[in-house]
């Protein structure tokens, strides 16, 4: 086994761990908010990928589907919060996860109806295929695209936060909703736009795989379940924890894949439940939430 | 999960002032139970549809026990009902059990994986465990799928086939539907029994306290993770035995049996029915596969229309059909 061969893989999973970045990190910051864990994120990934590929298929340009297509389903997303999860606030926690899992349900079959059974080709844009060589390697240029664009989003979420008002908003919302609404804080506008965020994010991440692998409408069940295995391992509300996890997981599953194929899929499992016996708070969870 | 509250009043209350005729429900839930089960391959449209709803009823009977009554809203419970079917597939196939054997078997695999998820999950709370429940429910499906030299794989676990049932020098044909009916209604009759003595014991009240306020059970001395993960195991095994009557009723067990979609099936048959009420689960499998029937007659594509049915029912009937009808006779 060379060090080329084994750098190569390294590098695929935290491509395949930026992805799961984005899709965690969008479900962390609407539970750290909202308290609302969205079972519909995994579908929203989904979509994300299609709408990407058909604003791509309309506008003839890869381009216009990755900036057009977080926006639009992020906007969908907002639709849902307002309509369908706002009325269950005051309700026990499990009532808006049983709704939006109800929702994955009716968005994977709302796609089958427009799009098929069947799952798509997403072609790698012409001005990102190809290889390009690092010194001790070459390497897919989408694949250090993808990271390089999960890079700037994470910056810019991380200036968002830390740097606007609106971020201190959010931050204090998280905290404590109660004091902002007596502050005068609109807290249900932010919350809107917090459940857009998250969507978006997980529709950038579905987008984004789309071209290293093909688009069908069953892709988000397994990504809901390694978004999960994220959290669950970064530790529930944490962005730290969802990004560092995140890469964890995406390097893990492709080292997983070069030494022991067969355990590919198995690894993260078995991760989280040694994350769970030793640290059930999740790494950078605090005790409390858990 | 706003969970009903009537079924502690159910314990509490005598057959005394106007609580009697619930009471009186509550009394002879078994029995009634039975005779519905007797007569429903002679209502149904078909006896296929007769015996889903008896195997998928029975595996939201087991899910209700955690989901309904302990308030914990796992979200993989596909891993026991398909542990137990394989297990029973697996021992008819490989080991060469008699099929009476495969179904004790199947129940001691699917509650063996059920002790152990349970002992991992509940150390996680709320919305957590849902999460964690749903990722070690896949874990499952991938290790089934990758040992496809046991289980098939892909393809299912296939080879099983009882034609023939023999016990006490009775010989059943087991290739007749309503006769196979009636064999697997006996063991489902069995559970309910089981069950419903579950719930009307001291367990079944601390349960319903988990329920309600955990930090309260615990404080009243209770031993908050060991009834988790009892009632949990219990559901578990519930489960598995409703997986050992499908593979029974199938001969062949797909791998579906263990995926996502048949524990999101179980989540929304029980809430479809009502959760915490003893006779929601097998209302709701009746409504979820009554529903899929029909919807499939015009469309393949039956899964937007239950989909968009259980949405509603969060938003506006979360008792679901059994409990919201109790909750409007006990208002009267």
């Amino acid at each position: 086994m060379d060090a080329e061969l084994i750098a190569m893989q390294l590098f695929s999973g935290v491509a395949l761990g930026a992805i799961l970045v984005m899709v965690a990190l969008g479900l962390s910051i609407i539970f750290g908010m909202l308290g609302v864990v969205n079972f519909a994120h995994g579908a929203l990934f989904m979509v994300g990928a299609y709408a990407g590929l058909w604003i791509a298929s309309l506008t003839g340009s890869f381009w216009w589907g990755l900036l057009l297509a977080p926006l639009l389903v992020g906007a969908f997303g907002m639709l849902i919060e307002r309509v369908l999860i706002r009325p269950l606030y005051k309700r026990s926690i499990d009532d808006p996860l049983l709704l939006t899992f109800g929702l994955a349900y009716v968005l994977v079959e709302a796609v089958r109806i427009l799009f098929g059974n069947e799952g798509m080709p997403f072609p790698t844009p012409p001005e990102l295929a190809g290889v390009a060589d690092l010194g001790i390697g070459y390497f897919p240029i989408y694949r250090l695209f993808v990271v390089g664009v999960v890079a700037v989003v994470l910056l810019l979420l991380w200036l968002g936060l830390e740097k606007t008002k609106f971020g201190l908003i959010v931050r204090a919302g998280a905290r404590d909703p109660q004091i902002m609404r007596v502050l005068g804080v609109d807290v249900a506008k932010v919350w809107l736009l917090v459940f857009g965020l998250g969507v978006g994010l997980t529709a950038l991440g579905g987008v984004l795989a789309a071209p290293m692998r093909s688009v069908d409408p069953e892709m988000g069940a397994l990504v809901l379940a390694e978004a999960f295995v994220v959290t669950v391992i970064g530790g529930m509300g944490s962005l730290v924890g969802a990004v560092v996890a995140g890469l964890l997981i995406g390097i893990a599953i492709s080292m997983t894949a070069l030494f022991a194929p067969e355990m590919a899929t198995i690894v993260m499992f078995a991760l989280m439940a040694l994350v769970l016996l030793v640290r059930p708070q999740g790494l950078f969870g605090k005790p409390g939430r858990a | 999960m706003t969970a009903s509250v009537h079924s502690i009043a159910e314990v509490m209350t005598g057959p005394t002032g106007h609580r009697g005729w619930r009471a009186r429900l509550t009394a002879w839930r078994v029995p009634l139970s039975i005779l519905v089960l007797c007569l429903l391959p002679w209502v149904l449209p078909s006896q296929a549809l007769a015996v889903n709803v008896l195997i998928y009823g029975l595996l939201a009977v087991g899910y209700n026990l955690l989901f309904g009554y302990t308030g914990m809203l796992s979200f993989g419970h596909a891993a026991f009902f398909g542990a137990g079917a394989y297990a029973a597939g697996l021992g008819i196939g490989q080991l060469g059990l008699p099929w009476y054997a495969a179904i004790p078997f199947g129940m001691l695999v699917g509650g063996a994986l059920a002790f152990a998820v349970g002992l991992l999950s509940i150390r996680t709370r709320g919305i957590y465990f849902s999460m964690v429940t749903l990722a070690l429910a896949q874990l499952v499906y991938y290790a089934a799928l990758q040992s496809s030299s046991i289980t098939g794989g892909e393809n299912g676990l296939r080879g099983f086939t009882v034609a023939r049932i023999e016990l006490f020098g009775w010989s059943v044909d087991f290739l007749d539907p309503v006769k196979k009916y009636y064999v697997l209604m006996v063991f489902a009759a069995v559970a309910l029994w089981l069950v419903s003595r579950v719930l009307a014991s001291p367990f079944g009240a601390v349960i319903e306290a988990i329920r309600e306020n955990e930090t309260r059970a615990r404080a009243c001395g209770y031993d908050v993770e060991r009834t988790k993960v009892m009632a949990f195991t219990l559901s578990g095994l519930v489960c598995a035995l409703a997986g050992t009557l499908f593979a029974l009723h199938l001969a062949i067990v797909p791998l579906d049996t263990l995926s996502i979609q048949t524990s999101g099936m179980i989540v929304m048959m029980t809430l479809l029915g009502g959760a915490g009420s003893f006779f929601g689960p097998f209302v709701g499998a009746l409504a979820f596969l009554l529903m899929e029937d029909v919807v499939a007659l015009w469309t393949p594509h039956w899964q937007i229309v239950v989909g968009t049915v259980f949405i509603l029912f969060v938003l506006f009937l979360p008792k679901g059909i059994w409990g919201t009808l109790i909750a409007w006779r006990a208002g009267r």
